[in-house]
C-alpha cells in the first residue's frame, strides 16, 4: 500500500517527477562519462603504444606517463642503442601537440616500419614529399580528409598521403626531419623505442639502462601500458573526484527542491495521514522511497544517457576522444545518485516528519 | 447505555501560546459520553469545539485536566501513543472531506487499514456498510471525479474501517448542499443506530445537531449547556 501511494504520488506531478528523473540521470551519465573517457583514452593511448611493436621505450627526464619533457634526447641515441646486440631496431619520435587532445607525431617510416611491421593503408600511401602526412582513420573521419587534401596545422600547410588503420603510436604522422625543424628540434627526439631480437630480455636491460641513464624514463611496454590508468596520470583521480561531488551537490539541489515543493505541496495531506494514526517514521518512509525511486530511475536513465554520450564522442571527436562503457561504475554511479538524493530529501523529510498535524489540516 | 462512559472529561484545560501571549482555548470543560451515544456539540466559532476535537482525537495534548477515553488517561499519554489512539480508537471526518487525492476511494479506506497494521479486505460486514453508504460501486474512483457527498461518504467509511471506538466528526455537512447534508446526517444516525457506533459532531447548523441523542453547547471555552 505504501509503495502505491509513493508511485501514485510521483504520477500525480508528471513534469517534476521526469524533471527529478532527468536531473538525476544527468549526474549519473557526467560520472559515467568523465570515469568512460578517463579510461577510454587511456586505454586507447596503451592500445596505440603497444601497436608500435617495440618492447622498451625511452622518455627524457620529466616526462609523464601522458606528456613529454621539454627536454628531449638526442638522435645519437639511436646509434648508441642499436650497438647493442639485443637490440633489433631502436626508432625515435617527435611528438607536437596540435591543441586539445591531439598531436602530430614525427616518424622515420623506415625505421618504424621495420619495428611495427608498418602502416595498414585504407587509402592512399607512404609520405611522397615533406610536407606529407598520415592520418589514422579515426582523424581522417573527425576531419573528413582523404588522400591528396590539404589540412593546416602548427601553421604549416600538408598534404594527406595516405590514411592507415588506427592502432600504431599516434594519429597523425609526419616524416620525423620536418618536425624537427619545424618544433626547433633538429637532431632530437622526445622518445624512443626498442624492439629486442627476444623480448624476455626486456626487462633485464630496462634495469641496466635505468643504472647507465639516470633520471631518464625507461620502462618495458608492458609496464608502460598498464601504468597508463587512472590512478597514475597527474590529478585525474582528483579531477574526477571533484566531478562527482559536483554530481552530487547537482543531485542533491535538485532532490532537495523537489521534495521540498513536494512537502509543502502535500502539507494536508501529510495532516491527513497523522490524523489517521500516520507515526513520524511513515511520512518520513513515503518520502525516502520517492526519492529512492527518483534516484533508481534516473540512475538507468543515466546509464542509458552514458551509451548516448559515447555515440556522441565517436561520431563528433572520434580521434580525440574515446569513451568506454565501464559497467563496473554503473553500480557506483547508482550509489552516488542515491546517495545524493537520499542527502537532498533529509530536510524535506525531516520538515515533513515533524508536521504537526493540526496545523498541517488546516493548510489551504 | 453501559456503566463506563467511553469519554469522561474533568476540568480540562488547553493554553496555546501566540508568541509571549497566552491563549486560552478551553477553560475548564467537563463532559461525560456513554458508549453508543450520539452527541452534537454545537457553538460559536472560537468557543473551543475543535481544540476539544483535536485533544479527544490525539492530535494535540491537554494542558492540563483530565481526560479519559475507553479508560485511557490521555494526559499521561506520550506522542507515539496518542499516533496509536488516532490509529485504533478515534475516526476522524472532517469538513473538507480530506481524502488523499492520489489515491482512489478503495485505496483512501485502504491506507487507514494499512496504517493501523491491519492487513488483508475488511471483514465481509465492512462491504455492507459501503452498501449502506452508497460508494460501493464508486470505489475505484479518485476524489476528484467523485460529489462532495460521495467523497464525505468514503471519508466516513475510512474513519469506521478500523472499528474506531468513538467517531469524531468536525462539520460533517459543512461543504455540502441540503440534500447530501441530509444523507450523510441520516448515514451518522444509522451507523449509531445499526452498529453502536459512538459518534461526537460538531456542528453550527441546529438542524443537524437535533440528529444527535443529546446537543452539548459551548462558549468561550467551556461547556455552557448540557
Amino acid at each position: 500500500m505504501l509503495n502505491k501511494l509513493v508511485l501514485e504520488n510521483l504520477k500525480h506531478r508528471p513534469v517534476r517527477t521526469l524533471l527529478s528523473v532527468l536531473a538525476i540521470g544527468v549526474e549519473v551519465t557526467m560520472i559515467l562519462t568523465l570515469v568512460g573517457v578517463s579510461q577510454g583514452t587511456l586505454h586507447e593511448s596503451a592500445r596505440r603504444a603497444k601497436g608500435v611493436g617495440a618492447d622498451i621505450l625511452i622518455r627524457p627526464p620529466g616526462s609523464s606517463i601522458l606528456s613529454l619533457s621539454s627536454a628531449p634526447m638526442q638522435d645519437k641515441f639511436l646509434a648508441f642503442f642499436e650497438q647493442d646486440p639485443r637490440v633489433v631496431v631502436a626508432s625515435g619520435s617527435v611528438v607536437n601537440s596540435l591543441g586539445g587532445f591531439d598531436t602530430m607525431t614525427g616518424i622515420d617510416l623506415q625505421r618504424f616500419t621495420r619495428m611495427s611491421g608498418g602502416f595498414r593503408y585504407l587509402a592512399g600511401g607512404p609520405f611522397q614529399s615533406p610536407d606529407d602526412i598520415l592520418v589514422d582513420e579515426y582523424y581522417a573521419r573527425q576531419k573528413k580528409l582523404r588522400p591528396g587534401d590539404t589540412i593546416e596545422l602548427m601553421n604549416h600547410k600538408w598534404r594527406v598521403a595516405g590514411v592507415v588503420e588506427s592502432g600504431k603510436l599516434g594519429r597523425v604522422f609526419c616524416q620525423l626531419p620536418v618536425l624537427q625543424e619545424l618544433t626547433s628540434n633538429t637532431g632530437k627526439l622526445s622518445q624512443i623505442y626498442l624492439k629486442l631480437k627476444d623480448e624476455r630480455q626486456a626487462q633485464k636491460m630496462v634495469d641496466e639502462l635505468r643504472q647507465k641513464m639516470p633520471g631518464y624514463q625507461i620502462y618495458t611496454m608492458e609496464e608502460f601500458t598498464s601504468m597508463l590508468n587512472v590512478s597514475n596520470v597527474g590529478m585525474l583521480r582528483e579531477f574526477i573526484y571533484i566531478v562527482i561531488g559536483i554530481a552530487v551537490v547537482v543531485g542533491f539541489i535538485v532532490v532537495f527542491m523537489a521534495m521540498y515543493t513536494a512537502v509543502l505541496e502535500r502539507t494536508r495531506e501529510i495532516g491527513i495521514l497523522k490524523a489517521l494514526g500516520a507515526s513520524p517514521g511513515f511520512v518520513l518512509a513515503i518520502l525516502v522511497r520517492e526519492t529512492f525511486v527518483l534516484a533508481i530511475f534516473g540512475s538507468i536513465l543515466g546509464i542509458l544517457f552514458s551509451f548516448g554520450t559515447k555515440w556522441l564522442f565517436t561520431v563528433a571527436v572520434p580521434s580525440s576522444l574515446v569513451q568506454e562503457i565501464v559497467p563496473v561504475w554503473w553500480g557506483y554511479s547508482a550509489l552516488i545518485a542515491v546517495a545524493g538524493a537520499m542527502l537532498g530529501a533529509v530536510y524535506p523529510g525531516w520538515k515533513a516528519a515533524r508536521q504537526d498535524a493540526i496545523e498541517a489540516l488546516s493548510y489551504e | 447505555m453501559n456503566s463506563a462512559p467511553i469519554i469522561e472529561v474533568h476540568d480540562l484545560r488547553k493554553i496555546y501560546h501566540a508568541g509571549e501571549v497566552e491563549v486560552p482555548a478551553l477553560r475548564g470543560v467537563n463532559l461525560t459520553v456513554e458508549k453508543g451515544e450520539f452527541l452534537s456539540i454545537v457553538g460559536p466559532s472560537g468557543s473551543g469545539k475543535s481544540t476539544l476535537f483535536h485533544i479527544l482525537g490525539g492530535l494535540t495534548p491537554p494542558t492540563s485536566g483530565s481526560v479519559h477515553l475507553c479508560g485511557r488517561d490521555l494526559l499521561a499519554m506520550n506522542d507515539s501513543e496518542r499516533t496509536e489512539l488516532r490509529k485504533t480508537t478515534v475516526g476522524f471526518v472532517f469538513q473538507k472531506y480530506n481524502l488523499l487525492p492520489t489515491l482512489t476511494a478503495a485505496d483512501n479506506i485502504a491506507i487507514a487499514r494499512y496504517i493501523a497494521k491491519r492487513d488483508g479486505e475488511p471483514d465481509p460486514k465492512f462491504h455492507e456498510i459501503l452498501e449502506m453508504l452508497g460508494i460501493a460501486h464508486r470505489l475505484r474512483h479518485k476524489p476528484r471525479a467523485l460529489s462532495g457527498g460521495e467523497q464525505q461518504r468514503v471519508a466516513i467509511a475510512r474513519a469506521i474501517v478500523n472499528h474506531p471506538a468513538i467517531l469524531l466528526a468536525d462539520e460533517p455537512t459543512g461543504n455540502l448542499d441540503t440534500e447530501n447534508s441530509e444523507i450523510v446526517l441520516k448515514l451518522l444516525r444509522d451507523l449509531n443506530e445499526r452498529l453502536g457506533q459512538t459518534i461526537l459532531m460538531i456542528t453550527h447548523n441546529p438542524e443537524a445537531a437535533a440528529y444527535a441523542h443529546r446537543i452539548v453547547r459551548m462558549r468561550d471555552g467551556r461547556i455552557v449547556d448540557h
